[in-house]
């Protein structure tokens, strides 16, 4: 099954409850995937700044003094917010490639979950309420942010197949469904020099979409061609710097409902994971139409021609 | 008139007291406040009893009824009225996939839109939809009646027995062994009745019908691989 929530705010009074909002829509959510969590949220960092979000099953050991072994590898300042397993690194915008690599040097152990300039992904094994609990995920705001809850069908349950995935700077990505052929995709992509982690069938998924981009396409491109190239079920949302997308196969047997209002666009995959949103009862609630990909972005109307940074 | 709060009573209190209901019962009105999409309210019911449900739902709603009538005074989640016996169940929103699915008789009204797959496998079932229907609709239908007032999706009637279809709008596509087919006065007057009965101001005479053209009832040597 998996669940799936996103929370998408217009009105900016309600940016400091988007970490308690999202956790609720997740938390309720549970009964439909008991394996593992994960959020995504977007807060935007301070100017020239950029965000490494990394993760270690030995965070006492791996976290001490990485932000001053990492100043020093890269000749600026460095800053690090710890919580629980996951560290944000706050670096130099120009240095996130270099700091990406040298991070496979000062601390090897250390697996890096997302990047980008606003873009912090938080997941582990357990149940909702726990991971968000060890996270504190409620005392978080920001712009917007998705989130999920897994039921294992394709693969361990671990924390690195634990959802979202990364699939660029500042993009990430959630599925509900299950890819059939993620294995003969997987061997493709590596052959491309695609690095791909583990046995999960998501992970191939935003790999491919990451390849997508890498080649030139735009988001909404690269999401477009996963109808053609993707075979199984999903409902994915994806996670940008200014917004989220929504994309269902041509079956469509995996539920989405949406709901928008003039303080918000919200997904679930059912709506009980949207009765407490404020004014719900007077929004306008939908389903999204299969092999449709949809956008909703701070920068006003809905787009699909987001270009990969 | 009895009130069931679903969120301070619970889903397992709710169907026990309404499987409780006799043939006789005096309780005939329940309203059910809180669902807050919940899972499989009122299913299984077999009185002749009415249950109003404030709000929307989940899953299931309605599934398996005889004899009660039910309405949700919001949208439903995914198979209401599932498997329905008899009765009649009254959607005021939207419904999501497989409304109606393998229902056997009673009457199912949803007077929003439909989503994938409403009647899917019906086998006496008459689905009455206001608005319009999604993709793979009536797939390997048997009997009863779907009829849109508005448009259908793709590859409707796919695989279709002998459950009789009726559009009003624009049809996507048309699956496998499904055809248009010629109204006659006799359709005419059951779309009327059905149209009468989902509380439908469309005039029959503005519906196409559909129906299996029964190529697929036999094996035809030329489609084996």
């Amino acid at each position: 099954m998996c669940g799936i929530v996103g929370l998408f705010l217009k009105d900016k009074s309600l940016e400091p409850k988007l970490g308690d909002m999202l956790t609720d829509m997740l938390v309720t959510m549970t009964d439909r995937g008991p394996d593992s969590a994960g959020i995504a949220l977007y807060t935007a960092g301070a100017e020239g700044r950029a965000k490494l979000t990394v993760q270690s099953d030995d965070p006492q050991a791996d976290f001490a003094g990485l932000d001053s072994a990492l100043g020093e590898r890269l000749g600026g300042s460095v800053s690090m917010t710890i919580r629980d397993t996951h560290a944000v690194l706050d670096i130099d915008k120009g240095a996130i490639d270099a700091a990406r690599a040298a991070l496979s040097d000062v601390r090897p152990s250390v697996r890096i979950m997302g990047r980008g300039e606003s873009l912090e992904i938080y997941k582990e094994v357990g149940l909702p309420k726990d991971v968000a609990a060890r996270f504190d995920l409620r005392g978080m705001g920001g712009t917007h942010g998705i989130g999920h809850t897994r039921m294992a069908t394709e693969s361990a349950v671990t924390t690195m197949g634990a959802h979202p995935f990364n699939t660029g700077p500042d993009q990430c990505l959630v599925h509900n469904g299950s890819l059939s052929n993620h294995n003969s995709l997987r061997r493709k992509l590596r052959r491309e020099g695609v690095h791909i982690e583990t046995e999960n069938d998501t992970e191939v998924g935003a790999a491919y979409i990451t390849w997508c981009m890498m080649n030139g396409a735009t988001l909404g491109e690269a999401l477009q061609s996963s109808l053609d190239d993707l075979d199984g079920f999903f409902t994915f949302v994806v996670g940008t710097k200014d917004g989220f997308g929504v994309v269902r196969d041509p079956i469509a047997c995996k539920p989405a409902v949406m709901a928008e209002t003039d303080q918000y666009v919200a997904f679930g995959s059912e709506y009980r994971a949207l009765v407490d949103l404020p004014g719900i009862e007077q929004a306008r609630v939908w389903e999204p139409e299969p092999a449709t990909v949809y956008f909703w972005s701070h920068d006003g109307a809905p787009v699909v021609h987001e270009k990969a940074a | 008139m009895q009130t069931f709060d679903l969120e301070a009573q619970g889903l397992r209190q709710l169907n026990a007291t309404l499987h409780a209901q006799a043939n006789d019962t005096n309780q005939t009105a329940w309203e059910v406040v809180n669902p807050r999409g919940s899972h499989a309210i009122a299913v299984g019911l077999d009185a002749p009893i009415e249950v109003t449900v404030k709000g929307s739902t989940g899953y299931y709603c309605g599934g398996m009824n005889k004899q009660a009538t039910i309405n949700v005074h919001g949208s439903v989640g995914p198979g209401v009225a599932e498997n329905m016996m008899s009765g009649m169940v009254v959607i005021e929103g939207d419904a999501s996939q497989y409304a109606g699915a393998t229902g056997h008789g009673g009457t199912l009204v949803i007077k929003g839109n439909a989503s994938s797959r409403c009647g899917i496998s019906m086998k006496g079932i008459d689905i009455i939809v206001h608005g319009n229907i999604g993709h793979m609709s009536a797939f390997m239908a048997q009997s009863g009646h779907l009829v849109v007032c508005g448009d259908a999706g793709e590859a409707l009637g796919d695989s279709l027995y002998e459950a009789k279809l009726f559009v009003r709008g624009e049809v996507k596509s048309l699956g496998a062994d499904c055809i248009e087919k010629e109204m006659r006065p006799e359709h005419i007057e059951t779309l009327r009745e059905l149209l009468e009965r989902g509380g439908c101001d469309a005039k029959p005479e503005e519906f196409k019908r559909y129906g299996s053209a029964r190529q697929l009832y036999n094996f035809n040597i030329d489609n084996a691989y």
